[in-house]
């Protein structure tokens, strides 16, 4: 066997070593990997009790209510099984809105309201311009009557 | 070969880059929800391809030059590195000047952008080791090594945000089926993608010659080459 054949298996050892020992370490890391949970996951009782973790889900179409003369803004998300409540005082980002991808950064007050300090915006994937988006929105109308 | 390819490489890239970002800024229509923020996407999207490509190049060359000891391809690796680190700062810099309006925040501790700064620190990390090494072919060799080791980063940052929940968003043309992302706004995507991968090749040559007569700087060719030329 050539010495260049040796150093071309040593490196492939190599990096298939290092690949297994990184997906290990991911596989046991992933819990914490995990940037937020969903509002089924909350039902469930993952996310860890008494702790600060952060959800996600949509903001829920007409759940978002205002108190008047205060930062104070209450809104459910959902991920289309399960809602969770949640109440946040502070400046809301440019993409937050009804039906926008949210994630809220905080601690469940009383088992049943997330009081969040932080609130995200997740933005999708989807670019398109506004007459795109009208047209889409329209035929989604039409296509419901 | 490179006094004749980098200079078509460096117009192409010009041009195409010059065509992109007038097609980016001036004829791609505003997104409907970010409105014009969105068209950092033009410099964005591009840089943090050509991070996580420039990074392959510097591997695959790198493992070349260790396995079949090749001198050109360790110089080829090492004129990599710095335009690699270049460009996953820009990533990382306009992720996060779009980050801040957008999400609501400059940074935060999600898979695809640790993983992303990760990938800098590898190609600091890289560079640091080629220049604390006096002996070349140590260097070389040292450096190559954890070049192959560092390659295990990339399917991480490209598939973070599949594997994991993360605030960045998933991709959005290298999916299979359809882009979500409208065409007139694509094109000068595509446009300013072909010119920042022209833009790099460009340099990979330049910098790579100007590495090898370097490192070849005592050599009895090069003497030879000068001699006759001046």
């Amino acid at each position: 066997m050539k010495s260049r054949h040796q150093r071309l298996i040593g490196i492939g050892l190599v990096l298939g070593g290092v690949a297994l020992g990184a997906t290990f370490l991911l596989q046991a890391m992933n819990e914490n990997i995990l940037y937020y949970y969903s509002p089924s996951q909350v039902a469930a009782g993952d996310p860890p009790e008494g702790r600060r973790f952060r959800v996600g889900g949509l903001v829920v179409d007409g759940s978002v209510k205002r108190e008047p003369g205060d930062m104070k803004v209450s809104f459910e998300l959902t991920d289309n099984a399960e809602l969770v409540q949640v109440s946040y005082a502070g400046i809301l980002p440019d993409l937050f809105r009804e039906g926008q991808g949210i994630i809220a950064h905080g601690r469940m007050e009383n088992g049943s309201v997330f009081e969040a300090d932080e609130v995200l915006a997740k933005h999708d994937e989807n670019y398109m311009p506004p007459e795109v988006a009208d047209s889409l929105k329209q035929v989604h109308a039409g296509g419901g009557q | 070969m490179s006094t004749t390819l980098a200079p078509w490489f460096g117009w192409l890239a010009l041009l195409l880059i010059v065509a992109g970002t007038i097609g980016g800024l001036f004829l791609a229509p505003a997104d409907y929800q970010q409105g014009d923020g969105f068209r950092i996407i033009y410099v964005h999207v591009p840089s943090a391809w050509l991070s996580m490509f420039a990074y392959v190049v510097m591997a695959s060359s790198a493992a070349v030059g260790l396995i079949w000891r090749i001198k050109l391809c360790h110089s080829l690796a090492a004129a990599a590195a710095p335009v690699g680190a270049s460009f996953t700062f820009l990533a990382l810099a306009t992720g996060s000047i779009w980050g801040k309006p957008m999400w609501g925040t400059w940074w935060v501790w999600d898979a695809r952008l640790t993983a992303e700064l990760v990938l800098l620190f590898l190609y600091f990390g890289y560079m640091a080791l080629r220049a604390a090494i006096d002996d070349e072919n140590r260097a070389d060799r040292a450096s190559a090594l954890l070049a192959i080791i560092g390659v295990i980063n990339i399917p991480i940052i490209k598939y973070s945000v599949e594997w994991w929940n993360t605030l960045h968003q998933p991709a959005t043309i290298s999916k299979i089926g359809k882009p979500s992302i409208d065409t007139e706004m694509l094109i000068p995507l595509l446009l300013m993608w072909l010119g920042f991968t022209c833009y790099f090749f460009f340099l990979l040559l330049v910098r790579g010659r100007a590495e090898i007569l370097s490192r070849e700087r005592n050599k009895q060719w090069l003497k030879d080459a000068l001699g006759a030329t001046s």
